[in-house]
């Protein structure tokens, strides 16, 4: 007994241990009786006994003491070599698995073709996809010195929250560093080449531009502080100036050949801006003169722009509710939207968020005229069904006049009631919606009733009462005219903060002096172009998926003193055919941006020779229309059009390697449109 | 229970000893077996035995994983001034680092600061490479982890070797270096750099845009640079951005190792004319510069240059410690892997940078060395009076005072190395028949020059015996010939006897001091900043490798050792900091530019800095607050508080002027140079 004993801990203890849960005691011994003298071939019998005499002194209690930890660490261990075996495995695989063809990168084709690296590249990524790390921080962070609190693996949220959102934050009232703070933007391509561990962002273009030739000397990728309003990243970091002197520099060091700026995202408005501040004269701007742009820019490639801004700003500010791609993904969707951690991250993300001056830029700009008023909006008539089902056939309806015909079976969403409070007022006739004057409602009083409780995470929501929430929410529907009114109702200080460097209207007149100022830079339908007519703007997006456009409000129910008072009603949704799902109103565009705001000044606002656009600058749309992966394998898609996913799409990564080695505007094909963009902007009435 | 065990005996053990051919008759026996239970025990005995042995290693690395895991936690679970805590319970309290304290002094950012890395600290990476190299797009090859050194080491020697015969790329690779400050904040994981300084520089208010790692390709010749790279044009603009963003105030360079010569080469580049230099202007140094800062610098190059292209044997610290030196030195790999080494170190320019300049006027003839006379015990010891008891025999003190020989850089024999120069029977090896090489074809696949010299040449190189620093040249040009041809039109040795002459505005002169005058800029300052204190490689005795057909045919005599002489395992050593000699880090400094001379016209001043090396007291400690080995010394309290306080606006006189520990005054004097 006392051997078998043995043998059980030498070497068997687990696996006999194991099958001592399914024989009986008897058979275990005797199997064991078995195995032994199978050993015993080896073992000397002498042996054996001497091993016998010592064997008494184990008692059986230590026996059982250890089952649990050794079958515990018998499953690790199992877990652990068949994970390692399977991760050998699949190094063990050629990159190219025999059978599955991967589709040639359009680098190695466009290679072959002969293109070759000519004009130098400079890349500016969106808001949220820029990396940021700490430079001096509170005591809590330390060991973070130079580690990314933003993009990378985001391990800091889990371990100390708190201290990452303080850090993250910005001073509420400068827009600035708070103090004993300093966050700042990571330089090179590593800084948006991926936003997380796979989650690539500029990595894939990168790679195909690499093929054709480029590298670091001609490739450049512009990172800016995205939390910051655009101006301030030259106040504080002198971003723009850095800017300035790289793109100059590429011009010299590649024999005199003209930029190709590629921008993403929020990147298109930042670099908007820089054309304006870079031939302004120096106390403000860059001073490079009238004709800096002409000289060193050959193209501006712009990725999912959001010139006129995207109604997700709104809700984000609103209500913290912005969907945005990559935002999303990156704090675990499940956490925001659980009920229970809910009220405390949200208002958490609220909090920060608004001391982020580049949030305001996003919203949306030229108000009415663009966006659509209480009755009529550009994209009406737009069928969501249809368009999900890749058929962009518009179904023609010109019933928008007639409000009493709301009601019939092709009802018209309206579209340019971005905030409405319950689902019959998003649908109603304006006739009988009873509206505020929200001027009126700017000015009511809100008697601070500070309640003490509410301290611990403030937002501005808790200076207000009740009343004005009721207020608010009587006034039933804001179109982006009025939503600017809401917005500096109940977030009086962000607002005022951020309208110091944003400007959200229409030029009546460009040539008003005012306009000299910094913040119509970044807005296109306050600045004209530069005087350059050999440049050329691209406007590249992807079209086909539903699109946040107009929200469906309510009042939220909870009376806590943390609470965000608002959110959005996500029982409303609407019938088959409706474009109305789960609070918000869907159009078509790349998730984020809506067709209307990605295209319309290259479709119109810039076409030909405009107020906006005096020196004729030549515009193209390439839209690319989006299809889901075929297969898992494919990962994000090759025909992805969605906003982050769409840096992937071969075919957009082709025009951009073509313009890039030298092709034209036409060479490339001229305009392809999917969407009805056209139809869209013949709609808006805006004077050219 | 003894009569069970003895029946089954019977049973079971039947199987295992018999035949295993006949395994017909066992399953005969096994059907003749009626009781359904001894089946099962069958089925299962099986079952256990399958299991066992797959089981108890899933158990082992189970419980290994646990324990790790466990560990990690714990670790993870300590505050992170738990270090700090332990240390400061061992050894007393820890001074705040230089950073925390000069800020408490009120120092903050003034000067924007430009780093230089050094040879080999700084990293690569692969943008274009061969079917081999997939994967690795982007990816570190030099610097970071050097993983791939292990898992494919052939081509990733293809991938970090250069063009034999340009210099430049080979076609089809393009290897990068990193931009930015994590080209060499890091060299590998844990081993810092530059990251210590960049921490306490940022501890002031130092952050990216007033910090800027000239980062260029270390492997390639300091013209190609710009003319691959358009690195020099770079760092031109970024300099002037930087001095432009940051209200007019001048930079402030630190160049470390290599750097130095490189940032020299800039200087003098930025103010010549265009096609060959940058079109600045004459005053642009002036205009852009406040302070050049050199750490380590090899002004005069490096004798461990000498050794590293002769035989592959540089033992440069940084290399060494990433290739894990057992490897190199283990005799079974050794000489393949030294060849391999060898064949890619020689493709790159770069080495021949370092290569000892100013010939026997700096480092000594025959007979005579700028050192002579240094004892490194006596430095260390500080017991000199031991040693003067012992001069009961007049030879040993001539041998210890006077003949130590330090002006042969390469001697072969240890007797060769002491005897008076009359005895040695030199026979010139210049006009030696390299001897057709008898074309062995097993050695074709590592290729080094020394396949085409043949016998007759190795015999004659060795014959030759000693060499001094000038005819250390011939020595390599005859033994690499196409090397020295490509890296001769791009670096210089020499000194120049009128810098005047036309013929030094080429380019191949600006990295040389004593071929360049300094840019006119009299508000400039130039610091010298070095360790000392640690034996450093001067001279090497060399032997012929026994079997000299497919090898590297000379290796370094590590047997030769001397206990009265700074000679040990074949390496003379003077005092240094471990890889510069005092004398090419201090000399320039200290004489060379010091006042108003012909190598520096305009009269920039001159300032030493040396920092006496004294290891860490214990482990925790890492690599040293204190320390003056090359690199580490990067991590010196002393010298980040001299470079801070400079940056925030200090001139030479506020930090003390010159701080001198070893004898280079003496040594500079000696050496006999036209200034």
């Amino acid at each position: 007994m006392a051997s078998i004993l043995r043998f059980r801990k030498l070497c068997y203890a687990v696996p006999l241990k194991l099958q001592s849960f399914e024989f009986s005691k008897v058979d275990q011994k005797q199997k064991v009786d078995k195995k032994e003298e199978d050993a015993n071939v080896f073992l000397p019998a002498q042996d054996l006994l001497e091993v016998d005499d010592q064997k008494k002194k184990y008692p059986k209690q230590q026996q059982r003491k250890w089952r649990c930890i050794d079958s515990c660490c018998w499953a690790i261990g199992y877990l652990c070599t068949t994970w390692w075996l399977l991760f050998f495995l699949y190094h063990c695989f050629p990159a190219t698995m025999p059978g599955f063809q991967v589709p040639e990168s359009p680098g190695v084709r466009l290679k072959r073709d002969g293109l070759t690296a000519l004009h130098p590249v400079v890349l500016v990524p969106g808001i949220v996809t820029g990396g940021l790390e700490l430079w001096e921080g509170r005591p809590c962070s330390e060991g973070l010195f130079r580690k990314r609190l933003w993009g990378g693996s985001f391990t800091e949220i889990f371990k100390r929250p708190l201290c990452w959102l303080e850090h993250l934050s910005l001073h509420h009232e400068t827009g600035l560093d708070p103090p004993g703070i300093r966050v700042r933007a990571v330089p090179g391509l590593v800084a948006a080449d991926y936003f997380a561990p796979g989650y690539f962002v500029w990595a894939v273009l990168i790679e195909n531009l690499a093929k054709i030739g480029y590298e670091g000397k001609n490739l450049y990728m512009a990172s800016y502080d995205w939390r910051l309003s655009f101006q301030n990243t030259e106040i504080r970091d002198q971003a723009l100036s850095r800017l300035k002197s790289k793109i100059e520099l590429l011009c010299v060091t590649n024999g005199y050949k003209k930029v190709v700026v590629v921008p993403h995202s929020m990147g298109v408005i930042y670099f908007l801006h820089f054309l304006k501040w870079v031939e302004t004269p120096p106390p403000m701007g860059g001073g490079g003169g009238p004709g800096w742009c002409a000289k060193h820019i050959k193209s501006v490639v712009n990725i999912g722009p959001a010139f006129l801004g995207v109604p997700k700003a709104v809700s984000s500010i609103f209500s913290a509710e912005g969907k945005d791609v990559a935002y999303l993904r990156a704090m675990a969707p499940g956490l925001l939207d659980s009920e229970i951690l809910g009220l405390q991250t949200l208002e958490h993300v609220l909090r920060v968020s608004r001391t982020w001056d580049s949030v305001v830029s996003l919203l949306p700009k030229g108000g009415e005229t663009i966006w659509g008023d209480l009755d009529w909006s550009p994209e009406e008539g737009h069928a969501c069904q249809l368009v999900k089902k890749g058929n962009f056939q518009c179904s023609p309806n010109d019933n928008y006049t007639d409000a009493m015909r709301g009601f019939q079976i092709k009802e018209t969403e309206k579209y340019g009631r971005i905030i409405s409070f319950g689902k019959e007022e998003s649908q109603l006739p304006s006739s009988q919606i009873p509206i505020l004057n929200s001027k009126e409602l700017l000015h009511g009083s809100a008697t601070e009733t500070v309640n003490s409780s509410c301290r611990g995470v403030w937002t501005e929501y808790d200076e207000m009462d009740r009343e004005s929430f009721r207020k608010i929410a009587e006034n039933k529907v804001y179109t982006s005219k009025t939503i600017l009114d809401l917005l500096r109702f109940v977030a009086p200080k962000t607002m005022q903060r951020a309208e110091t460097h944003f400007s959200h209207g229409i030029a009546d007149n460009l040539d008003d002096p005012k306009y000299e100022h910094y913040k119509y830079w970044s807005n296109p339908l306050e600045t004209k172009l530069p005087d350059a007519a050999d440049m050329e703007i691209y406007c590249l997006y992807g079209v086909g998926i539903p699109t946040e456009r107009s929200y469906v409000y309510k009042l939220s129910p909870n009376d806590k003193c943390k609470s965000i008072p608002f959110r959005i009603d996500t029982s409303a949704d609407g019938d088959q055919n409706s474009c109305l799902k789960g609070g918000v109103y869907f159009v078509d565009g790349d998730e984020s941006v809506p067709v209307l705001s990605a295209g319309f000044m290259c479709a119109k606002g810039w076409r030909g020779r405009t107020r906006f656009n005096p020196s004729g600058t030549a515009t193209y749309i390439r839209e690319y229309q989006h299809k889901p992966p075929a297969s898992l394998l494919e990962g994000r898609g090759l025909e992805s059009g969605a906003h982050v996913d769409i840096m992937g799409n071969v075919a957009l990564i082709e025009d951009v390697l073509r313009v890039a080695a030298g092709a034209s505007g036409s060479e490339i094909g001229g305009d392809r449109i999917y969407s009805d963009i056209l139809r869209m902007s013949e709609r808006i009435n805006l004077r050219l | 229970m003894s009569l069970i065990r003895r029946r089954k005996q019977n049973e079971t053990s039947r199987p295992t000893r018999s035949d295993p051919s006949s395994i017909d008759k066992e399953d005969d026996n096994k059907k003749k077996i009626p009781a359904k239970d001894q089946n099962a025990e069958e089925i299962a005995l099986k079952k256990l035995r399958k299991w066992s042995c797959i089981d108890s290693c899933c158990w082992l690395i189970g419980s290994i994983c646990v324990t790790w895991w466990f560990l990690l936690f714990l670790y993870n679970a300590i505050p992170a001034s738990f270090n700090q805590y332990v240390t400061e319970a061992i050894t007393g309290p820890v001074p705040d680092p230089p950073g925390v304290k000069l800020k408490k002094e009120g120092l903050t950012v003034k000067h924007p600061v430009v780093f230089v890395p050094g040879i080999v600290t700084g990293g690569l990476e692969l943008w274009e490479g061969h079917q081999c190299a997939e994967g690795l797009f982007r990816k570190r090859l030099w610097g970071g982890t050097f993983g791939e050194v292990y898992k494919r080491p052939l081509c990733w020697v293809e991938h970090m070797s250069l063009d034999n015969e340009t210099g430049l790329d080979p076609s089809g690779i393009r290897v990068r270096p990193v931009s930015g400050l994590v080209a060499a904040d890091y060299f590998a994981p844990g081993y810092f750099v530059w990251a210590v300084l960049i921490a306490n520089l940022a501890r002031i208010g130092y952050e990216e845009k007033t910090m800027y790692m000239a980062a260029y390709d270390w492997r390639i010749s300091f013209q190609n640079t710009e003319v691959r790279d358009q690195t020099l044009s770079r760092i031109k603009s970024n300099i002037e951005l930087m001095v432009a963003t940051n209200g007019g105030n001048k930079a402030v360079i630190i160049p470390h190792s290599m750097g130095v010569l490189y940032f020299l080469h800039f200087m003098k580049w930025v103010e010549a004319p265009a096609p060959m230099g940058g079109g600045g202007g004459p005053d642009w140094c002036a205009k852009h510069i406040k302070t050049v800062m050199n750490i380590g610098g090899p002004f005069f190059g490096v004798p461990k240059a000498v050794g590293g292209l002769f035989s592959a044997e540089a033992k440069d610290i940084a290399v060494i410690r990433a290739t894990a030196p057992g490897f190199l030195d283990n005799d079974i790999f050794r000489l393949q892997t030294l060849q391999h080494v060898m064949r890619m170190t020689r493709t790159w320019d770069s080495t021949m940078s370092m290569i000892p300049k100013g010939g026997d006027t700096i480092w000594g003839g025959l007979d005579w060395s700028p050192e002579e006379g240094y004892t490194p015990s006596k430095r260390k010891q500080r017991n000199n009076d031991t040693q003067v008891a012992n001069e009961d025999d007049s030879e040993v003190v001539a041998s210890q005072r006077k003949h130590v020989n330090f002006g042969r850089i390469i001697s072969f024999g240890k007797d060769i190395a002491e005897a008076p120069s009359s005895q040695i029977d030199m026979i010139d090896f210049r006009g030696a028949v390299k001897g057709n090489s008898v074309a062995n074809n097993t050695c074709r696949d590592v290729w080094t020059e020394y396949h085409e010299m043949g016998y007759e040449g190795i015999k004659a190189v060795a014959e030759y015996k000693a060499y001094t620093a000038e005819s250390i040249l011939d020595l390599l040009h005859f033994v690499a010939p196409k090397l020295m041809a490509r890296g001769s039109a791009h670096f210089s040795y020499g000194i120049a006897d009128n810098l005047d002459d036309p013929k030094y505005r080429h380019y191949k002169y600006w990295s040389n001091p004593l071929e360049t005058t300094l840019p006119n800029a009299p508000d400039m300052e130039i610091f010298s900043m070095y360790g000392v204190g640690i034996p450093t490689e001067r001279a090497y005795v060399y032997k012929l490798t026994p079997s000299a057909d497919c090898y590297i045919p000379f290796q370094i005599d590590t047997s030769a050792d001397d206990d009265d002489t700074p000679l040990k395992d074949g390496v003379y050593a003077v005092d240094g900091d471990e890889t510069v000699p005092v004398l090419s880090a201090g000399f320039m400094c200290a004489k060379g530019w010091r006042g108003k001379t012909r190598f520096n016209p305009s009269g920039i001043r001159t300032y030493l800095r040396e920092y006496e090396h004294s290891p860490p007291a214990n482990l925790l400690e890492g690599r040293g607050t204190q320390s003056g080995a090359h690199v580490d010394i990067m991590g010196n309290f002393q010298l980040i508080e001299d470079i801070i306080r400079v940056a925030a606006g200090a001139r030479g006189e506020d930090l003390g002027g010159d701080q001198v520990h070893s004898d280079i005054f003496k040594m500079s004097e000696k050496i006999n140079l036209q200034l």
